[in-house]
């Protein structure tokens, strides 16, 4: 286990070093995941050691939102008094993107034939 | 009673009150997720921030003070964004094959999220920095900060109005998309990863495994997209 979080958090250190040291538009654990993904492509042992701690922090991916949105309470009167403009954007933007997206990917998916295998 | 403040005082300045009742409140709101059947309203997270957010308003705890023991699980964020590389790993032949479908959608999605939430704002009246703080609100939180510093926006409004479409995400998706009746989980998680991020990718998981792998590809590849696009989408605004 200890060994699991060891190489989590080298890629992510590879990940802040490489994101910071070349100005990339990533933040460095989004570049250490893409890191760790190459990483498994070249030694696929490495999947089968690290599969069950990383499904442990997965399944409770919820829970590490928390302090951040605690911290977002403190800030609601940021909103001022473009609250209620600025929730009915959050609202519909996100509906209509989830919308957009999921007809997207299957009209292109039925476009190109792409099946699931 | 002084002894019980003796107790708090010690209490409060340590950070295993805070990260126990994190830990704690999370469990409630999973416990209340799991009675409600799994109904998206009763979404763990929302709950978790509401009962901690009174907890705190009435013992006047100020959020740094919360956060010195909160941080641990916060810390945790990292290594498990890198660890989302596993699903997509298992799954890579799978992703691979709607590759096209997933760059158009990526495009669609996002393009979507960020015109309509700014226009919207726009013709409700909102204006300047508080609008350009609106245009990165789907990307994950630190490519969000950035990308709103800048462009001209507030990196601490922008934080919040993350976090809030992240909830949102989370809470609508399953009922939409069952209204929607699409049944295809690579499609529903990966729109839901790029509208929402790591908070809808959260939902997703919660849902079904593949949701999330298709969703965690979401958020990484919408983090790049919003990045290169957002200062381009606000110049039709400003």
């Amino acid at each position: 286990m200890i060994r699991h979080i060891t190489v989590l958090l080298c890629f992510q250190l590879a990940g802040e070093v490489i994101s910071r040291a070349l100005h990339l538009p990533l933040p460095g654990p989004v570049l250490g995941m893409a890191l760790l993904l190459v990483a498994l492509l070249v030694v696929p042992q490495l999947a089968e050691a690290i599969r069950k701690t990383g499904q442990a922090l997965l399944s409770h991916l919820s829970l590490l939102f928390v302090p951040a949105g605690v911290g977002v309470v403190g800030h609601l009167d940021k909103l001022g008094t473009d609250g209620l403009p600025l929730m009915a954007a959050i609202l519909t933007s996100t509906v209509l993107s989830i919308i957009v997206g999921v007809w997207t990917f299957l009209a292109v998916a039925r476009l190109t034939g792409s099946r699931d295998v | 009673m002084s002894e019980f403040a003796d107790i708090w005082t010690y209490l409060a300045q340590e950070p295993l009150l805070w990260l126990t009742a994190t830990l704690v409140a999370y469990s409630i709101g999973d416990a209340l997720y799991r009675a409600a059947r799994g109904n998206p309203l009763a979404n763990p997270v929302l709950i978790a921030v509401v009962l901690l957010a009174i907890v705190l308003g009435v013992t006047d705890t100020p959020y740094p003070t919360y956060f010195a023991g909160a941080q641990f699980v916060h810390f945790i964020l990292g290594p498990a964004t890198v660890a989302l590389a596993i699903p997509l790993y298992v799954n890579l032949a799978r992703v691979r094959a709607v590759a096209l479908p997933m760059m158009v959608a990526l495009v669609a999605g996002s393009l979507t999220a960020m015109l309509s939430a700014i226009g919207i704002a726009w013709a409700l009246g909102v204006r300047g920095e508080v609008l350009l703080s609106l245009a990165p609100k789907s990307a994950t939180a630190p490519v969000a900060l950035g990308v709103s510093e800048a462009i001209g926006g507030s990196p601490t409004l922008t934080a919040v109005l993350v976090i809030l479409t992240g909830i949102t995400g989370a809470v609508v998706a399953t009922p939409l998309l069952n209204m929607m009746k699409i049944r295809d989980w690579r499609a529903r998680g990966f729109a839901v990863g790029v509208a929402a991020h790591g908070i809808g990718t959260a939902r997703a998981f919660q849902v079904n495994e593949t949701a999330g792998a298709f969703a965690g590809v979401g958020m990484g590849v919408n983090a790049l997209f919003t990045a290169i696009a957002a200062p381009y989408i606000i110049r039709l605004f400003i």
